[in-house]
This record gives C-alpha cells, sequence and structure tokens, in this order.
C-alpha cells in the first residue's frame, strides 16, 4: 500500500517526509509499547502508535521503521518533527482511534506483521 | 580499533537514544552487516534507556575491533537487587512516567539478552552497574 493512500483512508496529515508519499509498503504494526516495537523482527513496516514523544521517533530509528501514523489527534510538537525530518522518517498524524485506524489499514489490504 | 564514548543522564529521556543514533552511523559508514546494526542498536538502545530510567548517571563506551564490536554500558545508580528476576520477560521496578513513554514493560534485559552474542550484567546495590554486550560480525 502507497503511503499516500494511507494518508487518504486515515484522513490524515503527513508532517514531514512528503517526498516518500509514493513509496509502498505491506505490513503494519500498532502498539504504545516501545518495548514491544524493539523486539519486532522486521523492517520496513508502517508503526501505528498513539505516542507522540522523542522516543517514538528513536525507536523507530534503531528498529529501521521508516514510516510512523501517530494516531488519537496527539498533537506532535516541532522538535518530534525535526528529528524526524533529520532521519528521514515520514510522520503521519491522524484524528482517529488506533482500533479504527489499525482496522482501516487491515480491511484495505495491509498485512499484520505477525 | 574505533572507540566511542557516549555521556548518560538519569531521567534525560530527551537525550537517551543519542549513543545508539550515532553509533548507528559509524557502524553503517564502516559496512557493518545491516542486521548486526539493527541487533547492536536495539540492544544499545535497551540499556540507554536503562540508564535513564533507574541510574544517576553512566556511561557509554562501544569498541569495533576484529569482527566483534563490545559495548560497555556503565553507571551509577541503584543498581539491580536481583540481576536474575530482572532477566526475566516482564519484570520491571520502572516508575509511572517512564512507563507512560512506552518503556518498563520488563523488556529490556531479555531483548538485551535476545540480541547480543554475549551479554553479562554487574551490579552493586547504591554503586551501579554494568552492562557488556559483545556482537560479533
Amino acid at each position: 500500500m502507497k503511503i499516500e493512500k494511507i494518508v487518504q483512508l486515515l484522513d490524515a496529515k503527513i508532517l514531514c517526509g512528503h517526498h516518500r508519499i509514493h513509496d509502498e509498503i505491506s505490513k503494519a504494526f500498532s502498539s504504545d509499547l516501545m518495548s514491544d516495537v524493539l523486539t519486532l523482527d522486521a523492517d520496513n513496516i508502517l508503526l501505528v502508535s498513539g505516542l507522540a514523544n522523542v522516543q517514538l521517533i528513536r525507536t523507530a530509528e534503531v528498529a529501521d521503521i521508516h514510516y510512523l501514523v501517530i494516531v488519537r489527534n496527539k498533537k506532535v510538537t516541532k522538535d518530534i518533527i525535526e528529528l524526524a525530518t533529520k532521519l528521514n522518517i515520514v510522520l503521519i498524524e491522524s484524528p482517529f482511534s488506533m482500533f479504527k485506524a489499525s482496522g482501516i489499514l487491515f480491511a484495505n489490504g495491509l498485512d499484520p506483521l505477525f | 580499533m574505533i572507540e566511542l564514548k557516549f555521556r548518560i543522564e538519569g531521567g534525560d529521556f530527551d537525550r537517551a537514544g543519542t549513543a545508539s543514533s550515532e553509533t548507528k552511523k559509524v557502524l553503517k559508514q564502516l559496512n557493518i552487516d545491516p542486521k548486526v546494526v539493527k541487533r547492536m542498536v536495539v540492544a544499545l538502545y535497551e540499556a540507554e534507556v536503562n540508564v535513564a530510567a533507574h541510574a544517576w548517571r553512566g556511561e557509554v563506551t562501544v569498541s569495533v575491533k576484529d569482527h566483534q564490536i563490545l559495548a560497555v554500558v556503565k553507571d551509577e545508580g541503584p543498581g539491580i537487587a536481583d540481576i536474575g528476576r530482572a532477566m526475566l520477560e516482564g519484570f520491571s521496578t520502572a516508575s509511572p512516567k517512564v512507563r507512560e513513554m512506552g518503556f518498563g514493560a520488563g523488556m529490556g534485559l531479555p531483548n538485551m539478552k535476545k540480541n547480543a552474542d554475549e551479554l553479562k550484567v554487574e551490579s552493586t546495590p547504591d554503586v551501579g552497574t554494568t552492562v557488556t554486550m559483545i556482537f560479533d560480525f
């Protein structure tokens, strides 16, 4: 699924990484628990999270995750966007709940990681 | 041999992860297998977060030599009372503040063990903890 389709499906907004909207991903994982994200044996996935903090970006960096959707209408601060931009991470914000966002993506063909 | 050193302050979550980030850049420049780089930086990040979450201050030393990466994360802090229990998945003494940030699920040390080829944890209560990890490539 292309990033631009994800943005459209989740009524979302790209905060940084606009140049990567044509990138394609096939799997996603949803979690607020960075400890769980750090145990994943996969890269190049979409991470859906309700966390809007620096730790989310740092976790994505070390776990080789380049696409993040921040759900629940969390306000993303400038420093978080700056760090994501520096690390070439696509940051997307959606007003939907994690359940709704995950359900829509799954129903439209994005596979779960496991 | 290449050696990198970083300082970590207890409670400073905004900077926790910078050692892992800088180390990742250097390891990539050295053309080390990306799978090894990922294992290494994930384990180092877990260790950094542990220092920020539990200790007063700490120091990270990463050395790369002869197809091996050595990471030593040494902190001054309350130490670990029972290392055996701390190695169990799900055991955690993290504060609610740390949990709100997405950590403190009791997965840190077990995940370091999973990712490192060798892990040694030494701790003295009220003095500090030293985590030593070796990664082969």
